[in-house]
């Protein structure tokens, strides 16, 4: 059950793009078709998930302790970066066909809100992580459940970009007026996508 | 001094962060959505950090290997946010409490990793001084703008004070800050576009006088206004 309100409460009813307004950037400017918004979310998804994983430990066992965790935008911005540039090596060494499909993004995700809103979340930062910490007891619990969290967010974000993107696509073939094209047309379209959301967050359980 | 106006006015009307390059969307649309005076105070962070980090960056052109000038960057940004999230717990708790998790994602702004790159790297520290106040004044001027007619549609109120009695509680979330978003860069670009066809043509007006002028005072005759 936990496990169903966890996913529920990630896909939906907190969503990172059009509850949180986290990542806007990559859902406003990658989403032109839809091949590169799966490849955007897919890698945000990993990325994401990653973090969380290497910068739980971190807060809990280093900087805790050392009562340093004022630092942690540093800390943490730094953890990313060094992530993203390692997964990019990594992705291009093993498989070159899905570096060329997803490659391109990794370097624009360092400067992606939502993974530095998503670490923040299970470290004591904010408040909001109290879904996964109230769920269970124990580090290492946490940090599965952290995780998972994470994951799911990032499926969110993924679903939200490709609905994005289907849409842009249908715009493409409409007439707009001057002013409106490109990016203003877009936040409408966007708005309409919030509104379908926004039902989501009435769910009770 | 001209340079000077130039910058000043690319930062807050020609590329207006907000409304003409679109980038620090995150920040904008979750402030609009809460209100004038948290995207006033978040314009306010922007600008106080911006300024700041323009100024070091450009003190430090010349000392940062350009190999690794985007971590370097970044520590100076990442710095700048926590002195300023410091800065705020301890003054104004309420405006840090309404900015929440927003004031850390500085960091992460488009606007200032944007303008480290573009402009401070390559300008002198007055120069970029000068363009870190205009794009954060460009960015609070946006924001506030936008907070005000949100907060008035959402909640009735201007800056927290009730004036109508009434309540569109879309407007009070994303998708309320989207469409206000969407149509305030929409209105901005068009009167950007009136404005410069007119100067176009009150110049090609005047170059064809000129032209005629020219022209005529060879033959030996004048062409009055």
């Amino acid at each position: 059950m936990n496990f169903v309100l966890l996913v529920l409460s990630a896909v939906l009813t907190n969503n990172f793009i059009t509850v949180k307004t986290y990542g806007i950037c990559p859902f406003l400017g990658v989403s032109k078709n839809t091949k590169s918004a799966v490849g955007m979310g897919v890698a945000v998804t990993i990325v994401m998930a990653l973090a969380t994983l290497v910068t739980y430990p971190i807060y809990k066992f280093i900087m805790t302790p050392l009562n340093i965790t004022f630092l942690w935008i540093i800390f943490f911005i730094f953890v990313i970066a060094a992530l993203v540039q390692m997964l990019e090596a990594i992705i291009r060494k093993v498989s070159p066909s899905l570096y060329n499909t997803m490659g391109v993004y990794l370097p624009l995700i360092t400067t992606n809100c939502a993974v530095l809103g998503v670490t923040q979340l299970f470290n004591g930062v904010t408040e909001l992580g109290a879904i996964v910490n109230g769920v269970t007891e124990g580090v290492w619990l946490n940090l599965g459940w952290a995780v998972l969290y994470s994951l799911f967010a990032g499926v969110g974000f993924t679903l939200v970009m490709i609905i994005m993107s289907g849409m842009r696509e249908k715009l493409n073939c409409c007439k707009v007026s001057k002013s409106l094209e490109g990016f203003p047309i877009s936040m409408i379209a966007a708005a309409f996508i919030c509104m379908a959301f926004m039902v989501f967050a009435q769910i009770k359980v | 001094m001209n340079k000077y106006k130039k910058i000043t006015l690319d930062g807050i009307i020609f590329s207006n962060p907000t409304f003409m390059l679109v980038l620090g969307t995150c920040p904008t649309l979750a402030m609009i959505s809460k209100g004038a005076i948290s995207a006033a105070g978040m314009g306010l962070c922007v600008l106080v950090v911006l300024t700041l980090s323009n100024i070091i960056i450009s003190a430090l052109r010349k000392v940062i290997p350009n190999q690794v000038r985007i971590p370097c960057y970044i520590v100076i940004i990442a710095t700048l946010v926590t002195l300023v999230q410091m800065v705020l717990e301890k003054f104004l708790p309420d405006l840090y409490d309404s900015l929440g998790t927003f004031l850390a994602l500085i960091v992460v702004n488009c606007i200032v990793l944007g303008r480290a790159e573009a402009f401070a790297n390559k300008h002198t520290v007055l120069e970029s001084a000068t363009d870190g106040i205009a794009n954060g004044l460009g960015f609070t001027l946006a924001l506030t703008l936008m907070g005000i007619v949100c907060e008035f549609f959402g909640s009735g109120a201007l800056f927290g004070f009730k004036i109508m009695d009434f309540k569109i509680k879309m407007f009070s979330s994303p998708a309320g800050a989207f469409i206000i978003y969407g149509l305030s860069i929409a209105l901005f670009t068009y009167i950007i576009d009136v404005t410069q066809r007119a100067r176009r043509v009150k110049v090609n007006r005047f170059t064809r006088k000129n032209l005629l002028n020219e022209r005529n005072s060879a033959d030996g005759t004048e062409v009055k206004a």
